[in-house]
C-alpha cells in the first residue's frame, strides 16, 4: 500500500475555468479525489458538471488551470494521460450501423492490449449479452447507457467517471446502475459521478462537491454534509382529524416557523425535537394526526437552498 | 483480413505473452495493493494506426455512402459503353475519342477526361468530407478520443481511409472502363496524342502512370474535403464546400485574362496524366503537377491535423 500512499491522487484539478463567451461554465473549480472513493459532483442544469468531466478527460481546453489524473495532464501527454481510466459524458454515442458488440470490438481496438478479451464479461455485466448482434440504432436510450458502462469497463479502470449514469434509466437499470457501481467501488475502482439526484449521491458517495453556476459551493464528506442537514429546521406536512384547531396549536408553538394552510392540511418548518413535542400537545387536545411527513429529504432541502439561495457575493 | 480475424489473432498474441486472466479476476487484479503493477503492465500499450486504420475502412464499409460514390464509379464506365455500343461513335471532339471504338485501351483515358470537372471531386468529397464530420454529428469523436489512441493517430488513419477511398473508386473507375472496353472493342494498341502507336503492354504500363498522375489531384482535393470536414464539423458543409471550391478552380481556369494563373490551378492537374500519352513522353505538366498539388494537400493536412489536435469536442 506504501506505493498507493505516495502516489498521484486519482483526480487532481487546480484553478479550471472554461468561458464560452461572456458565460463562466466552470469558475477555478478545485477538486481532488483519493484513491478508493466514489466521490459525487453534484449540481442543477447548467451548473457546469459536464464541462468539468471534459476538461478532466481532455477533450477540451481549459482556459486556466490543469487537470491531472494518477499525476498525468491529457492535455500534456493525450491518451496516455487516460491509462486506467474510462468513463463518459453525457449520453454515451456509438455508431448506430454498427451492433453493439462491433462497437465494443472497435472500443477494444482503440484500447490496445488484452481490452478485446473483456467483451463478453462486459456485455454480461451490464445485462447486454441477449442483444450484442444488433445494431445500436435500434437500442432504447437505457441501452446505449448500459453500453457506455460496457464500453468503459472495457478498459479495466481504476478511475470511472461517470456523468450522471443513471439519466433515462427505469427504476431496475437505476438500481442495477447503483449497484454495479457500488461493486466497482467494492474492487476498489475510484469513481467520479456527477449527478443532479441528491438521493443518488447520497446512496454511493463518500465525498461531494457541490457545484453551482461554475463554483464549487460546497466540497466534503457527505457525513459532514447529512450532519449540517439535520441540524436545520426542515418542511414538514401536517394533516389531522381538526386542521383548524391544529392550527391554533401550531400557532402558539415558538420552535415552529414557516405556519401555512393548504389544500391537504398545513405546512410548516420545525426540527425534529419540535415535531415530535407537537404530536404530544396535539395529542393533549384530542387531535388525532392522520400525516405527519417531512416535504422534502432534508439533503435534498439543503441542496436547494445552496444550489437556489441567493448568490454568495 | 477480416476484423474478427484480426481480433482473434491480437487474442492469441496477447495470451501468448501472459496467463489470460479470466474475466472475474480482472476485479481482483484493481485492488488498490495491485494496482501500481497493473498499471504499469498497461503502459506502452498503445493501439497502432495500423489496427485504428483497419476499423476506419470497417466503418466505411458499414456505411451506404461509401458504396454510392462506389457504385457512381462504376456506373459511369457502364454507362458510356453502353452508349457507345448504341451509338457506334465515339466522341470525336476529346482526345482519345476517335479510338474508343478500335480498342479498349482507349476507354480508360476518355472517361477520366469526363470525369475530372465534377465527378471525382464529389467521389472523393462524399467521403472525405464526411469522414469527420460525421463523427461530430453521432457524437462519436468523445467516444473515440477518450480510449487509448492519441488524436493524431485517430487523424492519421482518417487520412489513409480517404486516400484509400480514393484509390479504390479510381481503379474502379479505369479498370471496370478497361474491362468493358476490351471485351466490346479488343485489346488493340493504342494511338498516342502526338499519332503515333503504342504497344498494348507499354500502352497498359502509361495507363498505370496516368493513374498514378491522376491521382495526385484527386488526393489534394481529398485532403481540402478533409479540413472542410474537420472544420465545418458538418458533412454536407463540406461535400458542397468542396465541390464548390472545385467549381470556382475550374471557371477561373477558363476565365480569359487569368491565363498565366492556369497551370498552377489544381484544377488544371487533373489533364496533366495527357503528357504520359504523348511521344515522347513529356514529363514537364506531371513534374509541375506534382508540386502544385502537393501545395494544396500539404497546408490543408496541416490545417486539419492542427485542428484536430487542438479542437474542443463538446457536444454529442
Ligand atoms: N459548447 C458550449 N457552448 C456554449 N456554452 C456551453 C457549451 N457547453 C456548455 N455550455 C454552457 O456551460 C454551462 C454548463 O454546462 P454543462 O453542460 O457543463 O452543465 P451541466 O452541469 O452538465 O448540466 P446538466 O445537469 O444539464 O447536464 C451551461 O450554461 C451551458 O450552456
Ligand atoms: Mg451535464
Amino acid at each position: 500500500m506504501g506505493a498507493i500512499a505516495t502516489a498521484a491522487p486519482p483526480i487532481e484539478a487546480r484553478g479550471l475555468v472554461k468561458r464560452y463567451g461572456e458565460l463562466t461554465a466552470v469558475d477555478h473549480v478545485d477538486l481532488t479525489v483519493e484513491a478508493g472513493t466514489v466521490y459525487g459532483y453534484l449540481g442543477p442544469n447548467g451548473a457546469g458538471k459536464t464541462t468539468s468531466l471534459r476538461m478532466l478527460l481532455g477533450l477540451i481546453r481549459p482556459d486556466e488551470g490543469a487537470a491531472r489524473l494518477f499525476g498525468r495532464d491529457p492535455l500534456l501527454e493525450g491518451a496516455a494521460a487516460l491509462d486506467g481510466v474510462a468513463g463518459f459524458v453525457e449520453a454515451p454515442r456509438f455508431y448506430p450501423y454498427l451492433s453493439g458488440r462491433r462497437n465494443l470490438e472497435l472500443m477494444a481496438a482503440l484500447d490496445g492490449g488484452d481490452a478485446a478479451e473483456r467483451i463478453d464479461a462486459a456485455l454480461e455485466t451490464v445485462g447486454l449479452a441477449h442483444r450484442d448482434s444488433d445494431k445500436v440504432k435500434g437500442y432504447s436510450h437505457g441501452m446505449k447507457q448500459r453500453l457506455g458502462i460496457g464500453a468503459a469497463l472495457l478498459r479495466d479502470p481504476r478511475l470511472l467517471l461517470l456523468d450522471e449514469p443513471t439519466t433515462g434509466l427505469d427504476p431496475a437499470g437505476m438500481r442495477d446502475m447503483r449497484e454495479l457501481v457500488r461493486r466497482l467501488a467494492a474492487d476498489g475502482i475510484t469513481v467520479l459521478l456527477s449527478s443532479h439526484l441528491m438521493g443518488e449521491v447520497e446512496e454511493l458517495c463518500d465525498r461531494v462537491a457541490i457545484v453551482r453556476s461554475g463554483r464549487v459551493i460546497y466540497e466534503g464528506e457527505l457525513d459532514a454534509l447529512l450532519h449540517r442537514a439535520s441540524g436545520q429546521a426542515q418542511g414538514w406536512r401536517l394533516r389531522t382529524t381538526d386542521d383548524q384547531a391544529a392550527w391554533d396549536v401550531c400557532s402558539y408553538r415558538p420552535g415552529l416557523t414557516s405556519l401555512a394552510s393548504g389544500r391537504d392540511g398545513l405546512t410548516f418548518a420545525a426540527d425534529e425535537r419540535e415535531v415530535a413535542q407537537l404530536s404530544l400537545a396535539l395529542a393533549r387536545r384530542d387531535i388525532a394526526i392522520v400525516a405527519l411527513v417531512p416535504a422534502a429529504a432534508s439533503l435534498e432541502q439543503l441542496f436547494f437552498e445552496l444550489t437556489e439561495g441567493e448568490e454568495a457575493a | 483480413m477480416s476484423a474478427p480475424e484480426f481480433l482473434r489473432s491480437a487474442a492469441t498474441a496477447a495470451a501468448a505473452t501472459e496467463a489470460p486472466p479470466a474475466p472475474r479476476a480482472d476485479a481482483t487484479a484493481t485492488r488498490p495493493g495491485t494496482a501500481a503493477a497493473t498499471s504499469a503492465a498497461r503502459r506502452g500499450r498503445r493501439p497502432s494506426v495500423a489496427s485504428i486504420y483497419r476499423w476506419e475502412l470497417l466503418k466505411l464499409r458499414a456505411q451506404k455512402r461509401t458504396f454510392l460514390g462506389l457504385g457512381a464509379a462504376v456506373l459511369v464506365p457502364v454507362i458510356f459503353i453502353v452508349a457507345l455500343a448504341a451509338n457506334g461513335n465515339g466522341p470525336d471532339e476529346v482526345p482519345f475519342g476517335r479510338y474508343v471504338t478500335e480498342t479498349g485501351l482507349a476507354v480508360p483515358p476518355v472517361l477520366l477526361l469526363f470525369s475530372s470537372i465534377w465527378l471525382f471531386p464529389l467521389i472523393v468529397a462524399l467521403v472525405a468530407g464526411d469522414i469527420v464530420a460525421n463523427e461530430d454529428s453521432n457524437g462519436t469523436l468523445k467516444t473515440i478520443l477518450t480510449r487509448s489512441a492519441d488524436r493524431h493517430q485517430i487523424f492519421l488513419a482518417k487520412l489513409l481511409a480517404s486516400f484509400s477511398y480514393a484509390i479504390l473508386a479510381l481503379l474502379l473507375f479505369a479498370g471496370t472502363g478497361l474491362l468493358l472496353g476490351a471485351l466490346r472493342y479488343g485489346l488493340d494498341p493504342l494511338t498516342s496524342l502526338s499519332g503515333t502507336p503504342i504497344e498494348v503492354g507499354r500502352g497498359l504500363l502509361l495507363l498505370g502512370a496516368a493513374l498514378l498522375a491522376y491521382l495526385m489531384p484527386v488526393l489534394a482535393v481529398a485532403s481540402i474535403a478533409l479540413l472542410l470536414s474537420t472544420v465545418t464539423r458538418n458533412s454536407a458543409a463540406a461535400v458542397v464546400g468542396t465541390l464548390m471550391l472545385s467549381l470556382i478552380l475550374q471557371i477561373v481556369g477558363i476565365i480569359s485574362g487569368l491565363e498565366s494563373i492556369r497551370p498552377y490551378l489544381l484544377s488544371t492537374q487533373f489533364d496533366a496524366w495527357q503528357g504520359l500519352l504523348r511521344d515522347p513522353i513529356d514529363w514537364a505538366p506531371i513534374a509541375r503537377s506534382a508540386w502544385v498539388c502537393a501545395l494544396y494537400a500539404v497546408p490543408s493536412l496541416t490545417a486539419a491535423l492542427l485542428t484536430f489536435m487542438r479542437r474542443d469536442v463538446t457536444g454529442g
